[in-house]
């Protein structure tokens, strides 16, 4: 179990981690999630105890990684973001040498090293010398290291970069089954690869956790609203009053279109609700001409990208408005491209949720979120 | 501990560099052995080791312009700093494995005053003193070296940086003897080790040198950690 408190990390002027709280359950595998600078890696190198933190406590176990290193170090196998490779050793000589120095006896280092190498797939290579191997392999070694000797807490900084798609599942398989007797924590700035094998999912914008929850939950509060972009002929308030009769709709949002005597509606729904053809039938009653409708769907990369420019941009974090707008972003580029997947679409707006989720914890304690 | 001792020790001979420290000094201690010892029938080789002063000065950055830079530069000190071992342990591991390198070119040294035995009177005790004198010394420069290494991410830089300490240090007494206040000019003429070296080819046991050698090699050892602990909270 790994417990990180109110963890801060400056570097000099620069917030890089900022007030994060976490508990990682064993047996689970967690994904840390965010783009390149969201603090990722200087939170692993933390936990594992390279860095030193501002403020904030980090147990491991139930050892402090400061007060008691050793033991909490012992617990933990780490793949930082470059594999920790001694070029000039040849596979196994570098994999000894790391059983050595994680304290693995004697007596059970030729078979630990001969388990790491098995499950990483890199018997085959084993008398190279490391300079010599590809990318994909170097990975793979440094995999064997993190997982050398078993340890029960195994933290991967972007596991699968620079291996090639067949060796990328291979890899997830290896992490599914590492699972089973150890707590897994890996971290990867792509959302399909976090989703692929993580229990829970965490995601990290600027050194601030902005999202914790299983898939299951993100995937849950993803049904229980989705919202609806509409162009309709008529004049604004009107056209509110009649949408806001309507059964099954949350809020709506009136803003000006480009065309001439029209206006814009962006509907939330209710959990559950499907109100397209309700929409449909109430304006053309009224007749109203529908001109445009739009379920939003928006890519995953699109959106991630909108999370992070968005929290990278924003000095003062103000969680009602960063809402509106990303919402209002998410519309434009399902314009764009209306013909995404409905998988893709689903799990962008996971997404969305998951954003969605912590904020109104931050308004609900009333606690101020600053950059 | 040992496990950073065995894979740098191993290291210095995977790669060039272990030979090529050990065959630089080599090469000058035979040739001096040459020039006095056998030519000039000179049955002093305290004096052959006391001329070598010099070849620390491109010797030692050899050893050390690579051991704690490179591991920065490599991320390797990633591995290192989260295995279950101190700061402390992993520079012992270090500067050891570099003073085994070292300690190898002083085994093979002591073999010089054993071959003029078989040519007349040698001063044994002085010649061994200065052979422990000579070793004391360079572990001193290897862990300045160390610490310097420890500063930069360059091992160019740290190569440069050990080179211009080492050569101030050679040229020190001559630095005291330009400053007009006797007062400095003592304290530097302290740290002169070709002064303090020379003293041992006069057949002297200088016990004040070996101390002083060993308290600068454990002051920088400390430095060293101390830098390499510093840099994690930066």
């Amino acid at each position: 179990m790994i417990e990180v408190k109110n963890l801060t990390k400056k570097y000099g002027e620069h917030l890089a981690v900022d007030n994060l709280s976490f508990t990682v359950k064993d047996g689970q595998i967690y994904g840390f999630l965010g783009p390149n600078g969201a603090g990722k890696s200087t939170t692993m190198n933390i936990m594992t105890g390279y860095l030193g933190l501002t403020d904030g406590q980090v147990l491991i176990n139930g050892h402090d990684i400061l007060e008691e290193p050793e033991e909490a170090r012992s617990c933990i196998g780490y793949l930082p973001e470059q594999p920790p490779l001694y070029m000039d050793m040849t596979v196994i000589g570098y994999l000894r040498f790391c059983a050595e120095l994680k304290k693995i006896p004697r007596a059970e280092r030729t078979q630990a090293v001969e388990e790491a190498m098995s499950k990483t797939g890199i018997e085959g290579v084993k008398n190279r010398i490391v300079r010599n191997l590809s990318k994909g392999y170097r990975q793979r070694v440094g995999l064997a290291q993190a997982i050398l000797g078993m340890p029960p807490i195994i933290i991967l900084d972007e596991p699968t970069v620079g291996l090639d798609p067949k060796q990328i599942i291979e890899i997830r398989d290896l992490i599914r089954k590492l699972a089973k007797d150890h707590t897994v924590i890996l971290s990867s700035h792509i959302m399909q690869e976090i989703s692929a094998v993580c229990n829970y999912i965490m995601i990290i914008s600027n050194g601030r956790l902005v999202a914790s929850d299983t898939p299951e939950n993100l995937m849950k509060q993803q049904q229980t609203a989705s919202s609806l972009e509409l162009e309709v002929r008529g004049g604004r308030a009107e056209v509110e009053v009649l949408l806001r009769e309507i059964p099954g709709i949350q809020s709506v949002e009136m803003q000006k279109s480009r065309e001439k005597g029209a206006v814009k509606a962006i509907i939330t729904e209710e959990a559950g609700a499907d109100v397209r053809e309700e929409v449909f039938y109430t304006l053309a009653r009224e007749h109203h001409p529908l001109l445009k409708m739009n379920q939003e769907r928006v890519s995953l990369e699109e959106l991630f990208l909108e999370l992070t420019e968005e929290a990278a941009s924003s000095q003062k974090y103000d969680p009602r408005s960063k809402r509106r707008s990303a919402k209002r972003r998410f519309g434009k580029a399902a314009e764009e491209k209306p013909e995404e997947g409905v998988e893709e679409a689903e799990a962008a707006e996971e997404l969305v949720m998951a954003d969605v989720e912590p904020m109104t914890q931050a308004e609900s304690t009333g606690e101020e979120v600053s950059e | 501990m040992i496990a950073i001792f065995k894979r740098e020790f191993k290291s210095y001979f995977t790669s060039m560099t272990g030979y090529l420290f050990m065959a630089f000094i080599l090469f000058f201690e035979g040739l001096y052995f040459v020039a006095y010892n056998v030519t000039q029938g000179y049955p002093h080789f305290a004096y052959t080791l006391y001329s070598l002063n010099f070849v620390y000065m491109i010797a030692v950055p050899i050893l050390t312009m690579r051991v704690f830079a490179d591991e920065r530069r490599q991320r390797t000190d990633q591995l290192l700093l989260t295995a279950p071992v101190t700061v402390t342990q992993i520079v012992m591991g270090k500067y050891l494995a570099m003073v085994a390198v070292y300690g190898i070119v002083c085994a093979i040294s002591a073999l010089g005053p054993v071959v003029l035995t078989m040519f007349g009177t040698v001063y044994l005790a002085g010649d061994y003193g200065m052979l422990l004198a000579f070793f004391l010394a360079g572990s001193a420069f290897l862990a300045i070296g160390m610490y310097i290494s420890a500063l930069t991410e360059s091992p160019v830089l740290a190569c440069i940086g050990t080179f211009g300490i080492l050569l101030i240090l050679y040229l020190i007494s001559s630095i005291a003897s330009m400053v007009p206040i006797d007062a400095i000019a003592n304290v530097l003429n302290e740290f002169s080790f070709s002064d303090r070296l020379y003293s041992f080819t006069q057949n002297l046991i200088d016990v004040p040198s070996y101390v002083f050698f060993v308290s600068v090699a454990g002051y920088f050892v400390f430095l060293t950690v101390q830098s390499v602990q510093k840099r994690r909270w930066n």
